[in-house]
């Protein structure tokens, strides 16, 4: 075009969303419109022209999104209920493990003592057992610490001063050395000690831990399954929410088939679209789920103290949230991606 | 530039849309599509844009044969050639700058080069004033020249329009026809659809005349 047809219709003059891709270096053509010429355009033009493209069709799919902000919301809070349920238990699962973990390997034997054992006796037992080579500590409670300990922690005192006698007996709790705790060997060692003349019942403090381990593996199944279901939920419900929206914008569609729109062109804004209700999904099931954990985070303080433990609730790791954006964004993208292809094949221009 | 050899159109349903047709249009020519409605107009200019494909025959346009053109280089032919419709095919949603930059944004333009494009040939239309506005807000015949700006934008070799002037009084229809006139002069071969005789009566460009799907003339010509 001449210079004097640019006149007064110059970069200022353009709408304002282009004024940011004025940088783009592309060579002005000479070529006049009276040419009538096909203009060939350079490759890095091309690329340059494609990524600013992708950008602007980002910007105008969330832009279209945030015009209908109710709607929008609907949506997205969809997602995002169907997201924070497998990773709250997700997240539980991890409290339970990180609870369990301190007792992990650390199996112990109680050996309950007969009523008949004196507590110098029992000394002897607790230093005779605390030479062998298979076991790393021992620990003696005696029936007076036992009524102690049970009378401060189950808050049945009253009950117990009713009691002629003591009725707990005293117990030595053994921890086997760490190359001697495999079951084969605990086993072992639990049969030794039932075998002791002064041992009345010995307890190994292990198979509730076994139990609740595979507990947890259920559980981490049952999660997994439960996602697996809700994800293929959130594909629906973006492509159907997509299909919608290419409904809407058929007209637009014909048109741009009619000049010469690809089907990667009119894919785009869609495609991008499934990705902004991911993406939003994914943040506001985050949202949700770490200000339960903040709601929940005080009481579950407060129980682990009643236990002595210092345990508190674990939250989502920086990974775990970063997992948790990007499998919402590619979630509702791979949405948008099933049914975009077949919904815009069915639209030709007739 | 465009060329029909032995092309037969039979819609699903029976209807003949084009029965054995057979032409060849050069290079930098203008001709005028006639013919009743039903007589086949629409069907030509369709499989020359592949909107529809022939069930017998061949269509070559510029030297490619588009009947058999897979569905993925379709639209590398479509950014060849400039259409012009009746019912305008605008877009509401957007200002007259963006609809004419339509083409060019999706053959991936730099967007300075789409800049001066849309505004020449907005120029060339007489419409440089409008470019902010919706085309919703046009006149008839603003919007048509919209729509032919948009055609003209990506500097198609082939033009093709399907009653441009329909809903155009006399006045507006000359000054449109007039338009494409002189994208003819540039080069731009042009065809277009019509049953406005008495406008095209004046102009000395050969007539392609369909009735039943057949070619009546080849070159009721007043040159």
């Amino acid at each position: 075009m001449s210079k004097s047809k640019q006149k007064g219709s110059g970069a200022s003059k353009l709408p304002k969303r282009r004024l940011g891709q004025l940088q783009t270096p592309a060579k002005p053509s000479r070529r006049e419109l009276s040419g009538a010429k096909t203009h060939r355009t350079r490759f890095s033009d091309q690329w340059q022209s494609y990524r600013s493209h992708h950008r602007q069709v980002a910007g105008e799919s969330l832009r279209r999104l945030l015009k209908r902000p109710l709607a929008t919301l609907m949506t997205t809070l969809v997602i995002a209920i169907a997201m924070v349920l497998p990773a709250g238990l997700y997240v539980g699962l991890n409290n339970v493990e990180a609870v369990s973990q301190g007792w992990d390997g650390a199996a112990r034997l109680s050996v309950f003592l007969k009523f008949s054992v004196s507590d110098q006796d029992a000394q002897k037992l607790r230093q005779q057992l605390a030479d062998r080579k298979d076991i790393a500590s021992t620990e003696y409670i005696s029936p007076s610490e036992a009524l102690e300990e049970f009378r401060r922690r189950s808050g049945f005192g009253d009950v117990l001063d009713q009691l002629d006698s003591n009725p707990l007996p005293g117990v030595l709790v053994l921890s086997p050395t760490a190359d001697n705790s495999s079951p084969e060997k605990i086993e072992a060692l639990h049969d030794q000690l039932n075998a002791l003349p002064q041992a009345d019942l010995v307890k190994l403090d292990m198979e509730w831990l076994q139990r609740l381990n595979r507990i947890t593996d259920i559980s981490r199944r049952l999660t997994l399954a439960l996602a697996a279901m809700l994800a293929a939920g959130v594909l629906l419900i973006v492509g159907n929410t997509i299909k919608l929206a290419i409904e809407n914008r058929r007209d637009e569609i014909l048109v741009v088939k009619l000049v010469g729109g690809t089907n990667a062109f009119v894919r785009r804004p869609f495609l991008y679209m499934g990705f902004w209700y991911g993406l939003f999904g994914g943040l506001l099931a985050w949202l949700l789920l770490a200000s339960s954990l903040l709601w929940l985070s005080g009481p579950v303080k407060e129980l682990a103290g009643l236990y002595n433990s210092s345990f508190s609730l674990l939250g989502l790791g920086v990974l775990d949230s970063l997992i948790m954006w990007a499998s919402a964004a590619g979630l509702g993208l791979l949405g948008a991606l099933l049914v975009v292809g077949r919904e815009l094949r069915a639209i030709e221009p007739k | 530039m465009i060329q029909f050899e032995q092309v037969c159109k039979r819609y699903p349903g029976g209807h003949q849309a084009l029965n054995n047709l057979s032409f060849h249009m050069p290079h930098g020519d203008m001709r005028f599509l006639t013919g009743h409605s039903g007589a086949g107009k629409s069907t030509l200019l369709k499989l020359i844009m592949v909107m529809e494909r022939a069930n017998s025959g061949q269509v070559l346009v510029d030297g490619r044969n588009v009947s058999k053109l897979p569905a993925r280089h379709i639209p590398e032919l479509r950014r060849k050639v400039g259409v012009v419709f009746q019912n305008h095919q605008l877009l509401f949603d957007r200002s007259v700058f963006d609809n004419v930059a339509l083409p060019l944004v999706i053959a991936g333009y730099g967007h300075r080069d789409i800049g001066r494009r849309v505004r020449a040939a907005l120029d060339k239309v007489g419409l440089l004033d409008k470019e902010r506005q919706n085309p919703i807000t046009l006149s008839g015949g603003e919007q048509q020249r919209v729509g032919i700006a948009r055609a003209v934008v990506n500097k198609p070799k082939l033009l093709l329009a399907d009653e441009p002037t329909g809903n155009l009084d006399p006045q507006l229809s000359a000054e449109i026809m007039h338009l494409f006139e002189q994208f003819n002069q540039v080069g731009v071969t042009v065809l277009i659809a019509t049953h406005d005789l008495s406008l095209i009566a004046r102009m000395p460009y050969k007539l392609l005349s369909l009735r039943q799907g057949q070619l009546v003339s080849a070159g009721g010509s007043h040159e």
